[in-house]
């Protein structure tokens, strides 16, 4: 059976196809944007729209849509904040994910803010009321930018959402975006000095998901710990005991297990290479009680690869959810078998910006 | 009237035409005119508050300038992208 990976470059989009089942490369079905940085690409499943969002060097950032990504793209009439509107430009686009809703989708973008769209991506408008919070609230950048990279809608209800922000935290709505609340309790900013740590709001969220059979759980990759929460994003605990270190990026989840997720740890803040030169998924079955090594397959030894926050997909579910993740060696790496066993999907790609399965 | 040239890729944005007379008085009121009439090319020289991006040069009759720069009606404004563009 075949699968097609939508795999974000510095060099711009490459659409992958291949059978997992084969463990063999997949070929290169078509490239898109070259020259540009494609940050995001993902196909919503309600309508096959295919979506990319692209930073020309030159002409900035926008989100292109289209029904065949081997065809014509659209540009989207937005996101874009207000002209005039304390002269904010759009740096980025990081993340695209569709709503609990017909035609709704959210967007995820640097400097942090979340655009919806309700006509099935073709335009977008900005969320007030964060925007109000980040204006208020003197929200700092991580080293990737202020970013709003992860957006984890409650399955089945559109007005339940919450968003990780680098470096400004959790952010909740229970009103469909017209009200934010923060959750912050438990998270550990050890970049910070003891005495500030309490009262900070530079929270360096790198990831965030939440659990669909379970939706009050969610899982972080925080800057430099994994934590879980199961009350909706407002508290949280410190999960990565047994990871080789709690610092990384990409995560996803098995959606049928509430129990599970995965993270490729990184060596740390200073240090953003695979731990002990060896490329390893990590997967926990108990909600990060404990953590196994998902390593058959995968470069052992000599191998120091970094893997970024959006490089990391999945589809399906179970044992035979497939698993994939790129680095910015611009290797590209899968699983037919939930992590059990891995093969090359290819090699030699630009550094990979994101990984998602169409 | 004054003209604007443009270049690949910016000119695909336009019809595939490299040369537009618009009217205006000052650069960005030209450049706005051009949007009004291809808005495929809406963020590509201007972003979203009316300023020439970073990384494109405007130069007005050999000139580089800005948003803000009068225009005449015999100027030509020619877009460019800046060699501070792009990345490795």
């Amino acid at each position: 059976m075949t699968s097609e990976l939508l795999v974000g470059t510095k060099k711009g989009l490459f659409v992958l196809r291949g059978d997992p089942s084969a463990g063999e490369p997949f070929e290169i079905a078509n490239r898109a944007f070259p020259g540009d940085v494609v940050e995001f690409a993902m196909r919503d499943p309600r309508t096959g729209r295919y979506f990319a969002s692209h930073t020309s060097g030159f002409y900035g950032p926008r989100l292109m849509y289209t029904d065949d990504p081997a065809g014509e793209w659209t540009q989207a009439e937005g996101p874009a904040f207000p002209e005039g509107d304390d002269a904010q430009t759009l740096e980025r686009i990081w993340m695209i994910r569709p709503g609990e809703a017909d035609g709704l989708l959210y967007a995820g973008v640097a400097p942090a803010a979340l655009f919806t769209s309700t006509d099935d991506g073709a335009s977008w408008s900005l969320n007030d009321a964060l925007w109000k919070e980040h204006q208020a609230g003197d929200w700092q950048p991580g080293a990737g930018g202020l970013a709003l990279h992860s957006i984890c809608p409650w399955p089945g209800d559109p007005q339940r959402l919450a968003v990780g922000v680098s470096a400004a935290g959790v952010w909740i709505t229970d009103d469909g975006g017209q009200t934010w609340r923060s959750g912050f309790t438990g998270l550990v900013p050890e970049y910070m000095p003891d005495d500030a740590r309490e009262d900070t709001n530079v929270l360096c969220v790198h990831n965030m998901h939440r659990a669909p059979t379970r939706p009050e759980r969610l899982f972080m990759q925080f800057h430099g710990n994994v934590y879980r929460s199961d009350d909706e994003g407002s508290s949280w605990i410190e999960i990565q005991a047994g990871l080789p270190s709690g610092f990384g990026f990409p995560m996803a989840l098995d959606p049928a297990d509430a129990d599970n997720a995965y993270v490729i740890p990184l060596v740390g803040a200073e240090d953003r290479v695979t731990p002990d030169a060896q490329v390893r998924v990590y997967e926990t079955r108990d909600a990060g009680s404990t953590w196994t090594a998902r390593g058959d397959g995968l470069p052992a030894d000599e191998a120091y690869l970094t893997v970024l926050r959006q490089a990391f997909g999945s589809a399906g579910e179970g044992a035979a959810m497939e698993l994939y993740f790129g680095a910015t060696s611009g290797d590209v790496f899968g699983s037919p078998d939930a992590g059990a066993s891995w093969f090359q999907v290819h090699e030699r790609l630009a550094p990979v910006t994101s990984v998602r399965v169409a | 009237m004054a003209m604007v040239t443009l270049r690949a890729p910016l000119s695909q944005r336009t019809g595939g035409t490299s040369e537009h007379d618009l009217p205006g008085e000052t650069v960005g009121e030209v450049l706005r005119e051009l949007e009004r009439r291809h808005p495929p090319i809406v963020g590509w020289i201007l972003d979203e508050q009316g300023r020439v991006r970073p990384h494109v040069n405007v130069f007005v009759s050999g000139e580089r300038t800005n948003e803000g720069a009068t225009v005449e009606p015999a100027d030509v404004l020619t877009v460019l992208p800046s060699i501070s563009g792009g990345s490795a």
